[in-house]
């Protein structure tokens, strides 16, 4: 068996494709191990879904394809939450509501806040707590 | 010993020696104290955090027909116009007209003072509506108009209090989350928050005012301003280490800058959820090294400032002067703070990474010829306390 790999997607279902169970097919068909963080239908019935899919990388390529038949965008880089360098501050009060440490100081004598985005578990906290703006959200 | 004359001779020959308040620790230690004060000549402090007691008077100049201003607004932000007919003063703090502050809490705060005055430094067009009375001399009514920093005559920044000396570690020994001007603090001790550059701040420093004083020239976000007046709640007699430094907060200064000088990184509008707006600045402060003594004073380490730690979901707002105990500015930074004996996971509202690059800004202006030193024309006090509010009965 090849090596699996671990990927995070940012899945946009516009309102045709919101019932159907795509998610299913990707365990069922493509042996994926799926890990959603954050799910969310709006009043609109269009589909935002950020999550982990694991697997080898010939089986992840063949499930975003079939993702891909309907009319579901893939951000394969983008992520639910992103930071604003340029909001930023580096003041660190997002340090300690931050659970995963996705948000956290590299390098101790620059004191820079420096956001890994494979730590984070959208949990949202840093939306609430940074005083600056710094942090948002896609959906 | 060297004067203020000296070293701004020097400066202007761009042949001055500078350090920031974290460079010359090092320096100092490799080189002796007796050495380094004579071949160092300023070494620069410097600081980014919020400082509520902040805000700006602007003059609009006048339109045609003229109006004499007695309510006005920016972006739908209230000013205050007890002035003159086209002068007013916008604090930031003050909140956007309509916001439902912690009508549902905790309250957003999403847009204020603050916010309109990092906007109107960052050069962008701003609402202003007013309403008058009208005069024989001032008929006009109301004003609706957009305008940018540049169409103003004056955009002073003046700042009652900046610069606090020192300041308390919130934490919150209640059963519940509060929110604070410290930010949001959980309960039972779970997180704490300190605010101060540390051994980067200016009047840590400098501890008994020796040469920050009324008159000196300041980098303020920027532009080159300067210390008015104490700042309010200065309260130079307060408790001190054996070294002088404060182990609470202390002094403070009032500042004042031209905001068209200034640059919008170093003024941001600060959105504290719970509590309110405020505006956060960069301030950079040199220090002339006269003698060996204030040589010393600049090589504070953030292990040998000690911050008090108090509870805010009880004793702060209870006015009880309880403190919990006292940590240094190491322990703050190392992320994690010991109370009682629990481990306790530390925040910051003040950035130390930001002091740090104003403190190389400040010192490549001063080694460029482009900043000099000014001598204060007055001292701040030592000596003076802060005073309680008393609720009195109305006097007989």
């Amino acid at each position: 068996m090849s090596e699996t790999v671990t990927k995070k997607l940012m899945l946009f279902f516009p309102k045709c494709e919101c019932e159907k169970p795509i998610i299913y097919h990707l365990v069922k068909d493509y042996n994926l191990i799926v890990n959603v963080y954050r799910a969310k239908v709006t009043p609109e019935e269009e589909g935002f879904l950020v999550l982990d899919v694991t697997g080898t990388e010939e089986d992840i390529g063949k499930a975003t394809d079939y993702v891909r038949t309907f009319n579901v965008s893939i951000n394969e880089t983008g992520k639910g939450v992103t930071r604003d360098d340029q909001r930023c501050t580096h003041c660190g009060h997002c340090l300690t509501h931050c659970p995963t440490h996705a948000l956290h100081i590299a390098d101790p004598q620059s004191r820079e806040v420096v956001f890994d985005e494979s730590k984070c578990i959208e949990c949202l906290a840093c939306i609430r707590v940074c005083p600056f703006g710094a942090c948002t959200s896609a959906f | 010993m060297k004067t203020y004359a000296e070293i701004n001779k020097k400066i202007e020959s761009g042949k001055a020696t500078v350090l920031t308040a974290e460079e010359i620790i090092d320096y100092v230690d490799k080189k002796g104290p007796a050495k380094a004060a004579k071949e160092v000549d300023v070494v620069t402090t410097a600081t980014f955090g919020p400082m509520c007691s902040s805000g700006c008077f602007l003059n609009f100049g006048h339109s045609k027909p003229k109006i004499r201003m007695t309510e006005a607004w920016i972006e739908d932000v209230l000013a205050y116009t007890g002035i003159a007919a086209v002068d007013i003063y916008l604090g930031a703090t003050q909140l956007r007209h309509g916001d439902p502050a912690n009508m549902y809490p905790p309250g957003e705060f999403r847009y204020g003072g603050g916010h309109v005055i990092e906007d109107l430094v960052a050069g962008k067009p701003l609402q202003l509506f007013a309403l008058s009375y009208g005069t024989d001399c001032y008929p006009r009514r109301e004003i609706r108009t957009y305008f940018t920093i540049e169409d103003l005559n004056q955009a002073t920044m003046v700042n009652p209090r900046n610069c606090y000396q020192n300041y308390n570690v919130a934490v919150n020994c209640g059963e519940k989350a509060i929110h604070t001007y410290l930010g949001r603090l959980e309960p039972k001790v779970r997180n704490a928050t300190y605010c101060s550059a540390g051994q980067l701040s200016p009047l840590l420093n400098d501890p008994l005012y020796q040469t920050i004083g009324i008159g000196t020239r300041v980098w303020l976000a920027g532009a080159q301003g300067h210390v008015y007046a104490e700042g309010t709640q200065h309260a130079g007699g307060c408790e001190r280490t054996a070294d002088g430094v404060p182990s609470e907060g202390a002094g403070t200064l009032a500042l004042s800058g031209d905001m068209k000088k200034m640059n919008a990184e170093y003024v941001r509008g600060v959105s504290l959820r719970g509590y309110g707006v405020s505006l956060a600045l960069g301030v950079g402060i040199p220090i002339p090294i006269l003698n060996k003594e204030i040589l010393q004073r600049t090589c504070v380490r953030d292990r040998d400032i000690l911050a008090p730690v108090i509870d805010y979901g009880h004793d702060y707002p209870q006015k009880t002067g309880r403190v919990l105990c006292h940590v240094n500015y190491e322990q703050l930074r190392s992320g994690e703070i010991d109370i009682e004996g629990r481990k306790v996971a530390v925040g910051s509202l003040s950035s130390y990474h930001k002091a740090r690059s104003i403190a190389h800004l400040l010192a490549d202006e001063v080694r460029r010829g482009e900043f000099l030193l000014s001598e204060p024309l007055a001292k701040l006090p030592t000596d003076t306390t802060m005073k309680p509010l008393q609720i009195r009965e109305k006097p007989a």
